[in-house]
């Protein structure tokens, strides 16, 4: 009863805070400074149509490090988590091992087998043209994860190669510092995308670094996150 | 009519947000199942996201995107800020990973104790 009251306390305090926030709450007409300069500068110095993009590969690239290791962080700690005991190999509860080895019908095969190649070339199209449409690494990434998601659901047999997922994913997070570092020898600082030519304005390959960084980005988060589905499939057929 | 047209759009949704901060609150402390409380942290999360695009929010902008309809000179009054985006874009995954590292604890301590009520777990109680 106590602890009820606790929480209906606190919850009409928080409420009270957000009613005086967004009672106070006025709309703005103009950017901040901040906003301001990145619209202002950011077509010329960074070479991208796209400012969310100049802003996260550039202008605060370091953030977006910092966040790509955050990520892989959580997947090594889901890895952690959920790694298989050998013990629990042996069969220990075979009605489940029946079940999950059920195969899918010709339909929904034929199906994946079609769309799979369709979906990971959206992912591919979305982290390349993440300096001049909406999307980026992090959403290439998350549409390639979708497929491996699709292709675990639909053909649950499927195996993926731990040891391919482990090479690219760190092969392309090294390289996305490499490319940091080469910022700071042969340009203004660490990520830099300028150190490349900045391209014609609007192209595919333009605004310097940004389309390569991305490029890793995105295979990283793409093989990160499909690396957790695996594990999280593991552990419902273990 | 008059009231409605002058009520900024970014105010709904800065309120919309409030409201599943609250609410993500709420199930995170009343709730017993583990994996209702995961979802009370991604209500919670998803409402702070709405809150921060709403203040980057300026009237009439569209997305920070230089094209035909936003040309590079006149981007300046055209757009909303950027860097609120950048901001969710960053927080979006950060609690994509807290959530999967919550999710495969809930797996684990499933599995040592064959129970998700998080008041069965007397051991860690103090």
């Amino acid at each position: 009863m106590i602890k009820r009251l606790f929480i209906f306390m606190m919850l009409a305090l928080m409420a009270t805070i957000f009613f005086n926030l967004a009672s106070n709450y006025d709309e703005k007409s103009t950017l901040s400074k901040l906003g301001h300069y990145y619209v202002e500068k950011g077509p010329q110095e960074i070479g991208a149509p796209n400012l969310v993009t100049a802003v996260v590969v550039t202008y605060r690239g370091l953030d977006t490090l910092g966040e790509v290791t955050v990520l892989f962080i959580s997947a090594a700690g889901v890895g952690l988590l959920l790694r298989r005991s050998r013990r629990k190999q042996d069969g220990e509860r075979p009605e489940e091992n029946i079940r999950a080895s059920k195969p899918a019908s010709e339909i929904v095969e034929t199906a994946t087998q079609l769309l799979l190649p369709m979906i990971i070339l959206f992912g591919i199209y979305v982290f390349m043209n993440g300096h001049l449409s909406p999307g980026g690494g992090f959403q290439g990434g998350a549409i390639i994860a979708s497929g491996t998601m699709f292709l675990l659901l639909a053909l649950p047999e499927s195996h993926l190669s731990r040891l391919m997922i482990a090479i690219t994913e760190s092969l392309s997070g090294f390289s996305y510092v490499v490319v940091g570092v080469l910022g700071v020898i042969l340009a203004g600082g660490f990520l830099d995308n300028r150190f490349m030519d900045l391209g014609t304005y609007g192209d595919l390959f333009s605004a310097g670094a940004i389309p390569l960084i991305y490029t890793f980005v995105g295979l990283k988060v793409g093989f990160e996150l499909s690396a957790v589905l695996d594990r999280f499939r593991q552990e419902e057929s273990a | 009519m008059n009231m409605l047209t002058d009520f900024p759009v970014s105010l709904i949704v800065l309120c919309s947000g409030f409201i599943l901060i609250l609410i993500g609150l709420w199930g995170m402390l009343t709730q017993q199942n583990m994996i209702r409380i995961i979802i009370g942290f991604s209500l919670m999360d998803t409402g702070i996201h709405m809150v921060m695009v709403s203040i980057g929010y300026v009237t009439g902008g569209t997305a920070p995107i230089i094209n035909n309809a936003v040309p590079i000179n006149e981007a300046v009054n055209l757009v909303v800020d950027p860097v609120p985006s950048a901001l969710v874009l960053t927080a979006i995954v950060i609690g994509l990973g807290v959530t999967a590292v919550m999710l495969s604890f809930a797996v684990r301590l499933h599995k040592a104790h064959r129970t998700l009520k998080i008041d069965e777990l007397t051991e860690s109680k103090w």
